[in-house]
């Protein structure tokens, strides 16, 4: 099995957000578990998805799946749109990681807080490949230094990052 | 917010579905799960086994202490969070002896800055716990650094006397303590070591892997490096304010056989102000944001894993106001 089969979904959006919380995540340092934001994040998931929906855990990923008709769709529920591209990029990845079984599927991303939908089709494949060599070079290497943002003070990683 | 739970009567804790409940001679008193940080049992404690396993799978420790106020041991639930690569870099820094003698340096050269600012805000002179510093840096081994912790500490418990308007402190004494000031160094210095305990539950790090102390000396004997640094802050100055300000006395003592101990209502006493310190906040100077003093244990965790990942050497935390 290919190398990237081992990245997971979580892992693709942090590349987009923040290296430093990539590298930690992935070497199990987690912070989330403290989290408000986190934990509400994970109700929301829970309250907005009807009766359809799976959640689905294949290798590395874990998705919510829908079937309409002959079409498999994966939702990726979000609390807010400040990082569409991390978001999009993560429903990106499982549409590939879905594709190298040969299924076929579309994405969509749910703000429901913002009553917003974002579609996501797998074009070609060469974007996603070039951020998981990227992410596999990151995790080869050390820690990076956090480098402070304008939303890392909402980041569960806060502390860790600036205390001193 | 989670809250620490002193429970000092005899009693009993159960579970009754989704509530912890403790029970004594007065009733039944519902404690909310999600409330629990971590529970400090000071009196005679029994536990059924739902509770225990429903505290373990939330993740809450519980501390034992003896009715003489020592501490025994605790339930330290199983991991939830554990990271091999902060373990084997735990580990690269005790078995590197440079790397493990500038960790071990660090936490005394913590103690000593801590103990001088104390002292100082005490009115005391400090030239001579400072002083100590230097041999500090040109120390070549554990045994020395131990040693000039020592040195330091007893030249700032030289100081209690004059600190300390009411009662007599003399000399560390302890197993047992031979007067109230010593009775309560002993029992503060075990409900932080409690305390620290808690707060390495909640991150990555080993706490049997230590660098001050030998990782055979406790179980747990990272905690007991960790809380070197913070005992002046926390436990030295909360008994100067319970003393001179009179809320501990001498009939919040009784003479045992194992010298003088705090009794049931000056252990009361005594855990109140300990919690009220620990959520005590204070303004972070580089995160800009209130953290209580015991967030300031979980942030020398943090500071610690950040060492050994190598992006900041670790730097004590020294008191800033």
């Amino acid at each position: 099995m290919l190398d990237e089969m081992y990245v997971r979904g979580t892992q693709v959006n942090y590349y987009f957000v923040c290296k430093t919380k990539l590298w930690l995540f992935s070497k199990n340092v987690s912070m989330e578990q403290e989290s408000d934001l986190v934990k509400l994040g994970s109700l929301l998931q829970r309250q907005f998805f009807g009766r359809e929906e799976k959640d689905v855990s294949i290798g590395p990923i874990s998705i919510d799946v829908l079937r309409r008709g002959d079409e498999i769709e994966i939702v990726e529920v979000k609390k807010s749109d400040s990082i569409e591209k991390a978001d999009y990029y993560q429903v990106l990845y499982y549409l590939y990681y879905l594709s190298k079984f040969g299924i076929k599927a579309k994405g969509r991303i749910s703000y429901p807080k913002k009553k917003k939908v974002v579609e996501v089709r797998l074009e070609e494949e060469g974007e996603i490949e070039e951020v998981l060599e990227r992410i596999a070079e990151i995790l080869a290497g050390e820690m990076p230094k956090p480098e402070y943002k304008s939303y890392c003070r909402k980041c569960a990683y806060f502390e860790f990052c600036f205390c001193g | 917010m989670r809250k620490n739970y002193y429970i000092i009567s005899d009693g009993k804790l159960m579970r009754d579905e989704n509530t912890i409940y403790f029970e004594n001679e007065e009733g039944k008193k519902p404690i909310p799960i999600n409330t629990i940080y971590a529970i400090y049992a000071l009196g005679s404690l029994s536990i059924t086994s739902k509770a225990i396993s429903y505290l373990a799978k939330e993740g809450v420790c519980i501390h034992f202490f003896n009715r003489y106020g020592f501490y025994e041991g605790s339930f330290y639930p199983r991991e939830s969070l554990i990271s091999g690569e902060v373990v084997l870099r735990q580990a690269e820094h005790h078995l590197e002896k440079e790397k493990r003698l500038y960790l071990a340096k660090a936490f005394v050269e913590g103690s000593i800055l801590n103990m001088a600012k104390v002292a100082k805000k005490s009115g005391e002179d400090d030239t001579d716990i400072i002083s100590t510093l230097q041999s500090l840096y040109d120390a070549k081994s554990i045994a020395e650094i131990m040693g000039i912790e020592a040195t330091a500490r007893n030249a700032y418990y030289e100081k209690f006397d004059s600190i300390l308007k009411e009662l007599k402190f003399e000399k560390r004494s302890r197993q047992p303590p031979e007067n109230e000031v010593n009775a309560m160094i002993s029992f503060g210095n075990s409900l932080l070591y409690s305390a620290v305990l808690s707060e390495l539950y909640h991150t990555q790090l080993n706490p049997a892997i230590s660098y001050l102390h030998e990782p055979s000396e406790r179980r747990f004997s990272l905690a007991l490096d960790l809380a070197e640094i913070f005992k002046p802050l926390i436990v030295d100055r909360l008994i100067f304010n319970l003393v001179n300000n009179r809320i501990i006395q001498k009939d919040d003592f009784d003479r045992e056989m194992n010298g003088i101990l705090l009794n049931e209502n000056g252990k009361r006493k005594f855990v109140k102000a300990f919690n009220e310190r620990l959520e005590k906040t204070i303004k972070h100077k580089d995160l800009n944001r209130n953290v209580s003093y015991q967030r300031l244990i979980r942030l020398e965790c943090y500071k610690l894993i950040k060492h050994f990942f190598g992006v900041e050497k670790y730097k004590p935390f020294v008191i800033w106001w």
